[in-house]
């Protein structure tokens, strides 16, 4: 230890009261931080994987304009080939080819206005986590039959069940007429009501056929490990449709701008949250390192005048301060991260939080998540501010006048 | 009306690993109307004494008695109506509230005794002007010298007719002008109202005042007899 | 307090006062931090609740009403064949009678809806337009053509984004599929006579008006309605307009308020006291460190003074009090500084905030993209309560402390 870290070591446990109450100031604030940004991260990741997972996957190639304005004739021609491309340029991820289309599924008892998917039985399971929750019956398998799977909701309101057929009805993409007749052969339950109430998928094959896609397909939805990955993806689906009749590719935050934008808009009122803690914070610092200045006036006055400047003085001001922080921003992190720790393993919920979760497609338990940006971002930002917080009170040394400094009491 | 009696007083105080005697066995009776001096050098037990008197500090044994009523058996709030009414405290130094002008000072033991605020303006003015502080009311501790912030003390410390006043050191920080000043007030004060006074110093000048002068040394009374004042 | 032996009130706020600005660095810094904390409690709470409010009343306005009748089936599965009867003079009359400020009977039924070019899922909704703007349908949201005009009107009123997505145009025809409640297929050609645009694109997208009867008479239930809509004065206080709906109707239809019809919605109110209490206990808590360190400074600093007094007769309960008067005073003007800065911020923001920048995401909490800052008076004392309660506690430490000082130790310290 150097003399001056000694010093400011010593001087920091002269008023230990003070000093303790002040880092318990940051402690406060950094497990606070820890803990609510975790939570947000946490939720965030699950709001992703959750909307992405279920269905859209990470991103996906589709005709320009089809996501702003979905329609049967914005779309890729060659759909399936196109997607073989894909799974050979792109062998880490998972690959699959889709259809969509509106159409007027009617039961002998009822009709409903529906979105059908056509989908590839093989391929689609890597990509959703819809095959997986079919809770009656099976997912699609053969790619040519004319067989249908629905949501758990949808079956109710139709007043069918697995075996029961259904009648399609809709246009075609060349504007013609397009039906046909398909059998329920799964009932999925996905949690989300919309899901549940207006979803359907079918075999791609069999879609094409019916709705007269002459081999197109609306989207190619590819699926990663990690968000990492997606911009390499993104570059490596770019290469493959370069040259291809105005086919895009889009991520995730082109799919669901209101994700991506709900993630902004939440973040952005947390911070102002944040914001005003961090300042309350440095204030109890500033007024803890501007008294302890102020009550050594004759103390540096006596050391100013054995010659040394007021620089040295003001870096060992700011040297008390790194070390308060530093306390602070240790005992934080280490409680904030026991707090992160436990309901990562836990999971956390809160009163009404059943039915938000309900509302933003999540599961009821959030799972802080726990990684350095989580555990860091807040006390690193607090450590900061504490530190700005100590330059007017080192500042005030250079206005140091000795005589004076040694007369104050 | 004031009549005190000490009995085998002890009080020892811990210092690093030394135990220091500050009352040893000390017994006392100081009669009403007693102008008394207390001396001895630095640390034989003055202080101490006056505090225990003045029920500021307790005691590892002994009693104390004023007028028949054990002050060492007193609680707090007894104690400092005890203070309030009877007992007067000039101190060696920081005897004044700073935020209080020299008239508030005075003005402030007399408020909490409940005075209506114009006795307490005009008997705050006639004690200031007695220990010639007239035209000094507005002043604030800091803009008055030591002599004058003394001499504000013993205003306040007179100003409610106490029975007793303790004045630890007194004149320490006065020059012979305003020491002889400030005892001669004293003597008056006894003289005319008969108020106790009891009066630690090792100031010469100050023990020449005293009617009874007691000598003590590591705790103990030593010396203890009446005199004539000069 | 102000008994014979205490300090009387006056003489210690004096103290009290200029004890504060003997080190007026200190209570500078202490009252900023007090007031951006007051001001942050005040200003976030009217954000969040103008944020619920408008997300319960534009929820309200979809649904609509504050208390809906329907059969008893019909939630669970919203088709024409669980319908009940349109109220008849005598209920209207009783309808008609107090508490409810607006009602409407409405055909509400899933249907298929085709252009030449393009088909879409719906709701398709027959109502009476009277009371479709009674229930909060505002007309000024029509943006291209005209709102329904009666019952039997032809027209049909469908949102910009559908008619976007339906490559139509505003005086075209369009095709509504349904079911009767044989389980034939309702059909039938509609001109599009109105556009309107919703707060939220969603609603934009599904739900389509037409006049009650032609719907009706489309779907061969004459007379006969999905749901009736019923609002009152105050989204907060359902139970009276509840109760009296059940007194009309009985106890036949399923009667349902707000809250139960959109649970979600119905939390967010609930959980807004909390969520409010936990934000002011929250920003309370990161001042009152600094609120202890500085009366604990003020105090450490006047030991010597505070023995004094005590030597002069103050009891310990009057020097318990003085440093609490010191600290309410310090309390009292920061919490001053903090509503009038809080004040101040909102009210030239009252006419709301633009937030259109993250517009789609606020849309998926169902907010939408203008946010109006809701002042209220219940969260004003709120916030200033806390304050005042929690900042006595605090300094009931260091006050407690002061006034435990053994006086000859406050007066040997140098």
């Amino acid at each position: 230890m150097t003399l001056s870290l000694r010093m400011a070591w010593r001087n920091l446990w002269r008023h230990k009261r003070r000093t303790w109450l002040t880092a318990t100031a940051m402690i406060f604030s950094n497990v606070l931080l820890i803990f609510m940004i975790s939570l947000q991260l946490g939720s965030y990741d699950m709001m992703i994987n959750n909307t992405l997972q279920a269905f859209s996957g990470h991103l996906q190639v589709q005709q320009a304009g089809y996501n702003d304005n979905p329609k049967l004739r914005t779309s890729i021609p060659n759909a399936q080939a196109l997607a073989d491309r894909a799974r050979q340029a792109l062998p880490g991820f998972r690959v699959t080819a889709r259809a969509a289309a509106f159409a007027l599924a009617s039961s002998e008892q009822r009709s409903f206005g529906i979105q059908v998917t056509g989908v590839q039985p093989e391929f689609e399971p890597g990509v959703s986590t819809l095959p997986g929750l079919v809770s009656e019956g099976r997912f699609l398998q053969d790619p040519d039959a004319a067989e249908i799977v629905i949501g758990s909701v949808m079956a109710r309101n139709l007043k069918v069940e697995t075996g029961d057929e259904l009648t399609l009805l809709g246009s075609g993409r060349d504007g013609s007429f397009a039906a046909g007749v398909v059998t329920v052969i799964g009932i999925f339950d996905s949690g989300s009501n919309d899901m549940d109430r207006s979803f359907a998928e079918v075999p791609l094959n069999y879609f094409q056929e019916t709705f007269a896609m002459d081999g197109h397909g609306s989207s190619i939805a590819v699926s990663v490990d990690n968000l990492e990955q997606i911009p390499a993806a993104v570059t490596a689906m770019e290469n493959l449709v370069r040259d291809g009749n105005g086919l895009v590719v889009l991520d995730w935050n082109a799919l669901h701008p209101g994700l991506q934008q709900a993630i902004k808009a939440d973040f952005a009122s947390a911070w102002f949250m944040y914001g005003v803690l961090i300042v309350l914070v440095a204030f109890s610092v500033l007024n803890t390192q501007l008294m302890s200045v102020l009550e050594r006036t004759r103390e540096f006055g006596v050391i100013t005048a054995l010659g040394i400047k007021p620089g040295k003085l003001a870096s060992l001001v700011m040297l008390e301060t790194v070390l308060m922080s530093a306390i602070g921003l240790v005992i934080g992190v280490f409680l904030g991260t026991l707090v992160a720790l436990y309901f990562n393993t836990n999971g956390f919920s809160y009163p009404g939080m059943e039915e938000a979760a309900e509302r933003f497609n999540l599961p009821g338990d959030v799972y802080p998540s726990v990684s350095a940006i989580a555990l860091l971002l807040g006390p690193v930002v607090v450590f900061m501010f504490c530190l700005l917080a100590s330059i007017y009170p080192a500042l005030r040394l250079f206005r140091l006048r000795p005589v004076e400094a040694m007369r104050a009491v | 009306m004031a009549e005190i009696k000490c009995v085998e007083l002890c009080k020892n105080y811990q210092q690093g690993d030394a135990v220091i005697k500050a009352l040893d066995h000390v017994t006392l009776e100081i009669r009403q109307g007693s102008f008394m001096c207390l001396s001895g050098p630095s640390g034989s037990g003055k202080t101490t004494l006056l505090n225990m008197i003045g029920g500021l500090d307790e005691l590892d044994s002994g009693a104390i008695s004023i007028d028949g009523e054990r002050v060492d058996q007193l609680g707090k709030s007894a104690l400092a109506d005890l203070r309030l009414h009877h007992i007067g405290f000039v101190f060696q130094a920081y005897n004044l509230i700073p935020v209080l002008t020299a008239r508030e000072n005075v003005e402030f033991v007399m408020q909490v005794q409940g005075v209506p605020p114009g006795e307490r303006k005009r008997k705050a003015m006639d004690i200031l002007r007695e220990v010639g502080l007239e035209g000094m009311e507005h002043r604030r501790p800091a803009e008055l010298s030591g002599g004058q912030q003394q001499r504000v003390a013993v205003a306040r410390a007179i100003v409610s007719q106490p029975k007793l006043v303790l004045a630890d050191e007194p004149t320490a920080n006065l020059d012979s002008h305003s020491a002889a000043h400030l005892m001669q007030l004293f003597c008056e004060l006894n003289q005319a109202h008969g108020v106790t006074f009891l009066i630690s110093t090792h100031d010469e000048r100050v023990m020449r005042y005293a009617k009874r002068l007691i000598r003590m040394q590591d705790g103990k009374v030593i010396d203890d007899r009446e005199q004539v004042p000069s | 307090m102000a008994g014979p032996s205490h300090l009387p009130l006056g003489a210690m706020s004096v103290l009290a006062w200029r004890n504060l600005w003997r080190n007026h660095r200190r209570t500078v810094i202490m009252l900023l931090a007090i007031a951006i904390g007051v001001w942050a409690m005040i200003f976030m709470t009217a954000l969040m609740r103008g944020m619920v409010d408008q997300m319960i009343k534009d929820g309200i306005d979809a649904l609509p009403g504050l208390v809906q009748v329907h059969h008893p089936d019909f939630r669970d599965d919203p088709s024409i064949d669980h319908r009940i009867p349109e109220p008849g003079p005598q209920l209207r009359k009783d309808l008609e009678a107090s508490g409810v400020t607006g009602w409407t009977a409405r055909v509400r039924v899933p249907a298929m809806i085709s252009s030449e070019r393009n088909s879409r899922g719906v709701t398709l909704l027959g109502v009476d337009p009277r009371g479709e703007i009674a229930l909060g349908f505002d007309p000024e949201s029509i943006v291209e053509g005209r709102f329904l005009e009666s019952r039997d009107d032809n027209g049909l009123v469908v949102g910009r984004k559908l008619l976007e997505r339906l490559e139509t145009r505003l005086g075209k025809r369009v095709v509504v599929m349904s079911q009767d409640p044989e389980n034939n297929i309702a059909d039938r050609g509609f001109r599009v006579v109105g556009v309107y645009r919703a707060k939220l694109s969603g609603l934009e997208e599904s739900f389509v008006y037409g006049g009650l009867e032609t719907v009706q008479a489309l779907l061969g239930v004459p007379g006969e309605v999905s749901e009736i809509a019923i609002t009152g004065e105050d989204y907060r206080q359902v139970d009276p307009l509840y109760r009296q709906v059940s007194g009309v109707f009985g106890t036949d239809p399923e009667i349902l308020q707000w809250t139960e019809l959109d649970t979600y919605l119905g939390m967010m109110l609930k959980m807004m006291d909390g969520f409010v209490l936990v934000w002011l206990v929250v920003i309370f808590l990161a001042l009152s460190f600094g609120l202890v360190n500085t009366l604990m400074m003020a105090v450490f600093e006047r030991v010597r003074e505070i023995g004094l007094m005590q030597a002069l007769g103050m009891k310990p309960s009057t020097i318990l009090y003085q440093i609490l008067l010191e600290s309410l005073m310090l309390l009292a003007l920061g919490l001053l500084i903090g509503n009038i800065l809080a004040i101040a911020t909102i009210l030239p923001v009252r006419d709301g905030i633009d937030i259109s920048s993250v517009a789609e995401g606020m849309e998926m909490m169902g907010v939408s993209s203008v946010l109006y800052p809701a002042l209220k008076l219940k969260d004003l004392l709120m916030a200033n309560a806390v304050v005042i309660v929690l900042g006595i506690l605090t300094s009931l430490m260091p006050a407690w402390r002061a006034s435990q000082y053994r006086p000859v130790e406050a007066i040997a310290k140098t």
